[in-house]
């Protein structure tokens, strides 16, 4: 290919049309609470690995909802269980990430 | 004989405040521009929180008010305040006098091709939160019929909390409504993904909030929070709808089969007009300002004139009703106390 000495960037756009939800319904079959959150962030806001991992839930529920691999987030989650105490929603969010975790060992 | 309640508007506030007059020993006439009563209820066809039939609620409302003298079709020409009370000519030129003014004038609902970006009235695939109750109702949209509906948004906000739009209030049913209407097109179309577009989520109400956890659980709808910026046709005959997904900080985009917009409520021209003509206050939101916002919604600035319903403010049904009925008391007590 020629070389024009600039590549392009990928759109960084959320195309609901072509996003693989496949990550998202199989957690949801595990753990049909997922579909409870409101994005509130009191997970992330309580959340020991937050600061100094860039762990949180609410953002690994959001990209599993638009198709994206949460994996590099998931990695620095400790499994303390504080976000568990925090939902609103009741969702048990330790026992999500741990079934998440499970899933990925299956890969 | 007993001296006229004359009451503008027949919809659910017309219609129970007729209703409670009458038991309170008043002579309650109704001036009503459509032909039949009730006002938007009449075109919906189910209402939250329980769904139940709104023509249920008209069919509760409709025998108590036999006795009332209602007149269909017909508005107001002129309105004049006298001495003792009010003078209305009508248009029929019928002349009608009463000592208590009643405005139950409801709103007007937002007209969607306004903002021409979401495309109404221009792609068959777009259609507002009435098209789709009277759809509920009749089963008949031309543009509904033939295709598949496997991809649904609903769009939040249409022509509330937009400055731009003149109207920089809240509609406040409209979350509740796109919530109900999303959850029964999932019961007729249990395989189409549903998408709504919000701002932000006002369910205050009884059983709202229930509505929306219902909505994620048991029916999968899915919440995108960003505000729809534009809408364009596809070649396949659908719409791509772009809106950015503000919790993921990036712009997003889908293609529906049919797009929803909850058209908010705006003031009621007709009703600014007649308030004009006998000097009472209007509010800079445009609707008609209550004495006091607190204790006093339904009085006006003069003496005589009531308030019930939407002509003040965007209202819930029951807040209609409870303002309705309240408004007949009043009037009943402000009609003894004068005697």
């Amino acid at each position: 290919m020629t070389d024009f000495g600039y590549t392009l960037s990928r759109s960084s756009t959320v195309n609901l049309d072509e996003a693989d939800r496949s990550l998202w319904l199989r957690l949801e079959k595990l753990e049909p609470d997922l579909r409870l959150c409101m994005a509130c962030g009191s997970c992330s806001a309580s959340c020991t690995a937050a600061e100094l991992g860039g762990m949180s839930l609410r953002k690994v529920i959001l990209d599993l909802d638009r198709g994206r691999d949460p994996a590099p987030i998931v990695s620095a989650c400790m499994l303390c269980g504080k976000c568990s105490m925090v939902c609103p929603r009741g969702i048990n969010t330790r026992h999500l990430i741990l079934s998440l975790c499970r899933i990925y060992e299956k890969k | 004989m007993k001296e006229n309640v004359i009451i503008l508007g027949g919809g659910i506030a017309g219609m129970e405040a007729a209703r409670q007059l009458l038991l309170l020993g008043e002579r309650p006439v109704i001036v009503e521009r459509a032909d039949h009563l009730g006002g938007h209820v009449a075109d919906w066809h189910r209402l939250f929180p329980d769904k139940s039939p709104a023509e249920d609620l008209l069919e509760g409302l409709r025998p108590g008010l036999e006795g009332a003298e209602i007149h269909l079709g017909t508005t107001v020409s002129s309105l004049n305040a006298l001495k003792d009370g009010y003078n209305l000519t009508l248009s029929d030129g019928s002349k009608l006098h009463g000592r208590a003014l009643l405005f139950a004038t409801g709103f007007e609902l937002f007209a969607a091709e306004r903002k021409e970006e979401y495309g109404y009235g221009i792609y068959n695939q777009v259609i507002t939160n009435r098209d789709l109750e009277r759809w509920f109702n009749t089963g008949k949209d031309s543009r509904l019929s033939g295709r598949p509906l496997s991809k649904i948004g609903f769009v939040h906000c249409v022509g509330s909390r937009d400055l731009k739009a003149g109207n920089p209030q809240c509609s406040k049913v409209c979350c509740m409504t796109a919530i109900k209407q999303a959850i029964e097109l999932k019961e007729r179309f249990p395989f189409a993904e549903v998408y709504c577009f919000y701002m932000d989520l006002r369910l205050f109400g009884k059983k709202y909030e229930d509505f929306y956890i219902g909505a994620q659980r048991d029916w999968g709808i899915h919440f995108i929070r960003g505000r729809v910026s534009e809408v364009a046709e596809t070649l396949d005959g659908r719409v791509v709808v772009k809106a950015e997904d503000t919790l993921s900080g990036r712009p997003l985009k889908v293609s529906l089969d049919l797009l929803v917009l909850m058209a908010g409520m705006l003031p009621n021209p007709s009703a600014t007009a007649l308030a004009r003509q006998i000097r009472l206050d209007v509010d800079d939101d445009g609707f008609l300002r209550s004495r006091d916002n607190l204790a006093g919604i339904i009085a006006s600035n003069r003496p005589g004139v009531f308030y019930a319903g939407a002509c003040t403010g965007t209202k819930t049904v029951p807040e209609t009703l409870a303002e309705a009925r309240s408004a007949a008391l009043a009037i009943h007590n402000y009609l003894q106390d004068a005697k």
